[in-house]
């Protein structure tokens, strides 16, 4: 919305500040001027930007009131029309006619239009604008039409309120406000047709509709180039109407605008008389016999004539604290202050029974100010919000730390030190990944309005934007990729979701074979030793890692199930090779997704110092060629089954396979193993390392292993 | 170098200090050669050699010998020519000895990758910290909630845009559900603030970082994924200017100490009064740059007095729960503030495209060591 300083200062004779001044003090105060931009005139054009919910400063004379708020200056009355109006003449109200009657006017849907005036003006000239009405439309921006309409236009950007004029001699009988019939049509200004429900509000004549009540008047009715008398409306319609009759017709009006955020039901008349009296300067003619006025006694107790709202001066102070201002009492917005501030926006103030309270009367143009924290806001923004002090509350009370937050920590420090970068992706996925990501036997929830057709479901599980990541990456030539995601996921249905955090690691490229690991297999363990870091921070039963019951996702013998105890803390392994294929992903990727509950369920381990032993430790290497059917488990079961103590450790240092079967006979492997031995109490005795020795190599022939030299 | 030793005749200070003067000596004249690493050693094995150190063999011939009357002043003569012996050895030979080849030290040293922590993880934490140290507790709330919580306890009446399909993403079949029932995504973390009065009474301060979402079209700034930081402090009285100190102590706290705040009035459906802040560009020093439009001022935070209406709705659900009502407005009071971290990410970190946030794109993410 724009506004013109020179027009605003009309009504402020008394202001002594300029346009750019102005402009930032209206802004501070909550009236936002988001240009000032210099007019050949002198003055400036305003772009204002408004709150909804201050409809009432959308126009000059609610932004004049403002500034006289502001800075305490007299505020004219609209009736002195030392505006547009007075430029074009000065024209006195019509009291000829007073005394007789005005065109009738019946209010059928009185929980709708809840105000009518009416007044009938004879004799008009209809023609373009001239003079000072066009000159400030252009400046402005706004559309001429003709004078009579652009005088209603005119008004409406002096004061607010929508008023719209007829054409008398295309009226059969009274006014009727009442609600449309089903199906009834009407053509409306802009040239459509309409078909009106029972919820729409018209105003009629005693035939037909003339027009969609509060959003825009008809075709059939409307003033032209031939039009010699007038009848001017301004009224008063219930704004969840309005706004109701306003979506269902696509129509968004300056008029429907005001009326669904709350037009000021006192100002019909004046806004009748201001707009009469401009017809009649810019058209000529006469009014004709009194303005009629139909009120609806319910509308006006919801406007009008609303209760008083009780405020306290203590509540005030207490609400808003300190303010900076010296000489202020206590440096707290003293009340003279307060009763001028509210006074000057149109409230009247009287002390209450209450001991430093005021009962509050509300201006009918501010159906935004309902209760007391409303004035309070109304003090607080006037006073100026930069004029309150900088102040700390006082601490009471200790910090509470989520229950997880060590966990989550844990978990994204721990993946980062191992190389793990934190990624971030959508919330959604389509159905087709909801259904193939899911853990087994939970259900993706449907969102409502999916933002694509690709975000129709909410994520059940983290892999689909992980593997839709890795794909990115894949297609930008990065080279490996290590991410992980920490987020939430959803399962259930559309009568209750059930939300939960999940973790993710995503993996392709770079991944180096070792003594004991192939090429091939790397990637696979090098996100197995990710896991096992993660996990082996908390106080779970023994983890073990499973080929059963695998994910569909998993490529058949390329990935386990995480179990510790009893229970399945998530799945890794190798993105099958015809989910690869169809997402096309050149690189083989791995992809894991652990059940951050159930590792939740568990604490985090707390350090716990052991003395180092002080006597030396001994190693002893053993080789064995195994049957490729003999698993690293089983043979750490069975040196652990020994229930040596002295045994500290126990790890495979080499593991070779010979494909040609010259090394190693085909379906064997060679392993080496490493064992080391030491005590907390004493040297350790040769007697007793190769007594240990002896039954390490006794488990490992009952294995079916095959001694090779160590 | 003498394998003997003459032995000690008299023990008198002035033998004493005979015999030493001529041990110092040597001493120092050995030390004034010592060039190399390698003459250092054959000096160090020379005097304190374990087995047939001079300073062993000295001591085993004349202090074991030694009246015990004259072992203090012995002892103490010891120690001084030790002193001297160490002194000596402490100095760095010029040329020390080399074990190979120099090396290349232009290569590039081994650097085991370290993986980084995401860009919006990392503001929301910086930020949470500061008002950690305010005395604020983390809370959290699920992202998936109803419209009592994200709505209509947060004062937003019956028919406000926000709740239209066209601004919240909601789930599927709903409509059949009473209004405060229906699940939608989370349109803000302020469900959290909800949550939290209800289920404890005044004093409050907690701190909500988390994910959000609304249905915007996708641009370089928007995006219908982002995540916020919001606050809540509700206590016995407190004010308005609370909120403004609390505010300013943080901004300065996050974007340094000469950052200023500014509050204009605004409108939220849950605060009154309710406020924007802007705070001085920290990057231009106000001098005027792109990240402030040229204008000195950077919007930052939407903020306000938690609206009476909110909490007569947290009381009313209170009671329903079987919990006193804890949030009568004459005597408890309280501010709320939010701020977008993605906006705040992009202004510090340079990111013009919101969407790489949420790319996984690693040649992105890895900028944020
Ligand atoms: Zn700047």
């Amino acid at each position: 919305m724009n506004i013109l300083s020179k027009w605003l200062r009309e009504y402020l004779p008394a202001l002594d500040v300029d346009d750019r001044q102005l402009a930032e003090d209206l802004t501070l105060r909550g009236i936002a001027v988001e240009g000032v931009h210099a007019l050949p005139d002198g003055g400036h054009l305003f772009e204002m930007d408004i709150t909804t919910n201050r409809v009432d400063a959308m126009n000059h004379y609610g932004i004049a009131r403002e500034a006289a708020t502001i800075y305490g200056v007299p505020l004219l009355q609209l009736e002195d029309r030392r505006v547009v109006h007075a430029e074009l003449g000065n024209v006195d109200v019509p009291a000829a006619d007073a005394a007789a009657s005005g065109y009738p006017v019946r209010i059928d849907a009185p929980e709708f239009c809840g105000r009518f005036t009416a007044q009938v003006v004879r004799g008009v000239t209809v023609t373009a604008s001239e003079g000072l009405i066009a000159e400030r439309f252009a400046q402005l921006g706004q559309k001429p039409i003709s004078n009579a309409v652009d005088v209603t236009n005119a008004n409406w950007l002096a004061m607010g309120h929508p008023t719209h004029v007829f054409d008398l001699d295309t009226l059969e009988g009274s006014i009727v406000v009442r609600r449309a019939h089903a199906g009834e049509k009407i053509k409306l200004l802009d040239g459509s047709e309409k078909t009106l429900t029972t919820d729409d509000l018209v105003v009629a004549d005693e035939k037909k509709a003339l027009g969609l009540a509060g959003v825009m008047g008809g075709w059939d009715s409307r003033v032209t180039e031939t039009t010699k008398n007038i009848l001017v409306e301004a009224a008063w319609f219930d704004q969840a109407a309005i706004r109701a009759s306003s979506r269902r017709h696509g129509l968004h009006t300056d008029a429907s605008h005001r009326f669904e955020r709350g037009a000021d039901l006192g100002a019909c008349a004046l806004a009748n008389r201001l707009v009469t009296h401009g017809v009649i300067a810019a058209c000529g003619g006469e009014a004709v016999g009194a303005m009629t006025d139909v009120v609806i006694p319910e509308a006006e107790l919801r406007t009008t004539k609303r209760p008083h709202v009780l405020l306290s001066v203590d509540q005030v102070q207490r609400l808003l604290g300190t303010t900076i201002a010296a000489g202020e009492s206590g440096h707290l917005v003293p009340p003279d202050l307060i009763e001028q501030y509210l006074q000057a926006l149109g409230c009247h103030l009287r002390p209450s029974s209450e001991p430093g309270s005021y009962a509050v009367t509300l201006p009918s143009w501010r159906l935004d100010l309902e209760r007391e924290i409303d004035l309070i806001e109304e003090v607080a923004r006037v006073y100026g919000y930069n004029r309150f002090a900088d102040t700390l509350p006082s601490f009471s009370g200790g910090v509470a730390a989520l229950p997880n937050a060590a966990k989550e920590d844990t978990v994204r420090s721990v993946l980062r030190s191992l190389g793990w970068t934190e990624a971030i992706s959508s919330t959604f996925c389509s159905e087709e990944d909801a259904a193939f990501f899911a853990a087994p036997g939970e259900t993706a929830v449907p969102m409502g309005n999916p933002l694509s057709a690709e975000a129709g479901m909410l994520r059940p599980s983290l892999l689909p934007g992980a593997a839709g990541m890795l794909l990115l990456n894949s297609t930008r030539d990065v080279r490996a990729v290590r991410l992980f995601e920490y987020g939430t996921v959803f399962t259930g249905s559309t009568a209750s979701v059930v939300e939960r955090p999940s973790l993710t690691l995503a993996a392709y490229g770079d991944a180096a074979a070792t003594k004991t690991i192939a090429a091939s297999d790397a990637l696979f363990f090098e996100l197995k030793g990710a896991v096992e870091e993660v996990i082996s921070h908390f106080v779970t039963a023994p983890v073990t890692f499973r080929g059963d019951a695998l994910p569909q996702w998993i490529e058949a013998g390329r990935g386990a199930r995480v179990v510790a105890g009893d229970t399945t803390l998530g799945w890794l392994g190798e993105l099958t090779i015809a989910e690869r294929e169809r997402r096309k992903l050149k690189e083989t990727v791995v992809l894991c997704e652990l059940q951050l509950p159930a590792l939740f369920a568990h604490a985090l381990k707390q350090p716990l110092a052991l003395e180092p032993s002080r006597f030396q430790a001994v190693e002893r290497d053993f080789s064995f060629l195994f049957a490729d059917t003999v698993t690293w488990a089983n043979v750490d079961a069975a040196l652990r089954g020994l229930g040596i103590a002295e045994m500290i450790s126990l790890a495979p240092v080499e593991i070779f396979r010979d494909a040609k079967g010259k090394a190693v006979p085909q379906g064997e492997y060679s392993l080496l193993l490493r064992t080391v031995f030491q005590s907390q109490e004493h040297t350790l005795r040769e007697e007793e390392i190769t007594a240990w020795q002896e039954s390490v190599v006794g488990a490992l022939l009952n294995l079916g292993g095959k001694h090779r030299a160590a | 170098m003498t394998d003997t030793i003459a032995s000690l005749s008299a023990y008198d200070d002035a033998s004493l200090d005979q015999a030493f003067r001529g041990l110092t000596d040597e001493v120092r004249g050995a030390a004034a050669q010592l060039s190399t690493a390698e003459t250092q050693e054959n000096f160090r094995l020379d005097w304190l050699g374990r087995k047939q150190g001079r300073l062993k063999l000295l001591s085993e011939s004349w202090l074991k010998t030694a009246p015990p009357e004259a072992k203090k002043s012995l002892g103490m003569r010891f120690n001084a020519l030790k002193n001297e012996i160490e002194a000596a050895l402490a100095v760095e030979p010029a040329g020390t000895k080399s074990t190979g080849p120099s090396i290349d030290l232009s290569l590039p040293g081994i650097r085991r990758n370290i993986g980084l922590e995401h860009p919006l993880t990392r503001t929301m934490r910086e930020m949470t910290a500061v008002f950690a140290a305010l005395g604020y507790s983390v809370g959290v709330g699920p992202e998936v909630e109803s419209d009592f919580y994200n709505f209509e306890a947060l004062n937003f009446p019956p028919n406000h845009p926000a709740r239209d399909t066209q601004d919240t993403l909601v789930v599927a079949d709903q409509d059949t559900k009473p209004l405060r029932e229906r699940l939608l995504m989370r349109t803000h973390t302020s469900p959290v603030q909800i949550r939290s009065m209800i289920e404890s009474a005044p004093p409050l301060r907690i701190v909500i970082p988390g994910k959000v979402h609304r249905n915007d079209e996708s641009d370089a700034t928007h995006s219908p994924i982002f995540h916020q930081v919001e606050g809540l402090c509700v206590d016995t009285n407190i004010t308005f200017s609370d909120l403004k100190g609390t505010l300013d102590y943080a901004m300065k706290a996050f974007f340094g100490s000469s950052v200023k705040t500014r509050f204009f009035p605004s409108f939220f459906p849950f605060t009154e009064p309710s406020a924007d802040v802007q705070i001085s560009c920290p990057f231009c020093g106000q001098k005027g740059c792109r990240k402030c439009k040229y204008s000195g001022w950077i919007e930052l935070l939407g903020c306000g007095m938690v609206d009476p209406a909110v909490f007569a709705a947290v009381d009313a659900r209170r009671i329903e729960n079987g919990l006193e009502p804890a949030y009568d407005t004459k005597k408890i009071s309280g501010f709320a503030f939010g701020m977008g971290v993605e906006r705040i990410a992009m202004m510090k970190y340079g990111v013009g495209d919101i969407g790489q946030f949420y790319s996984g794109d690693l040649r992105f993410l890895s900028q944020f060591v």
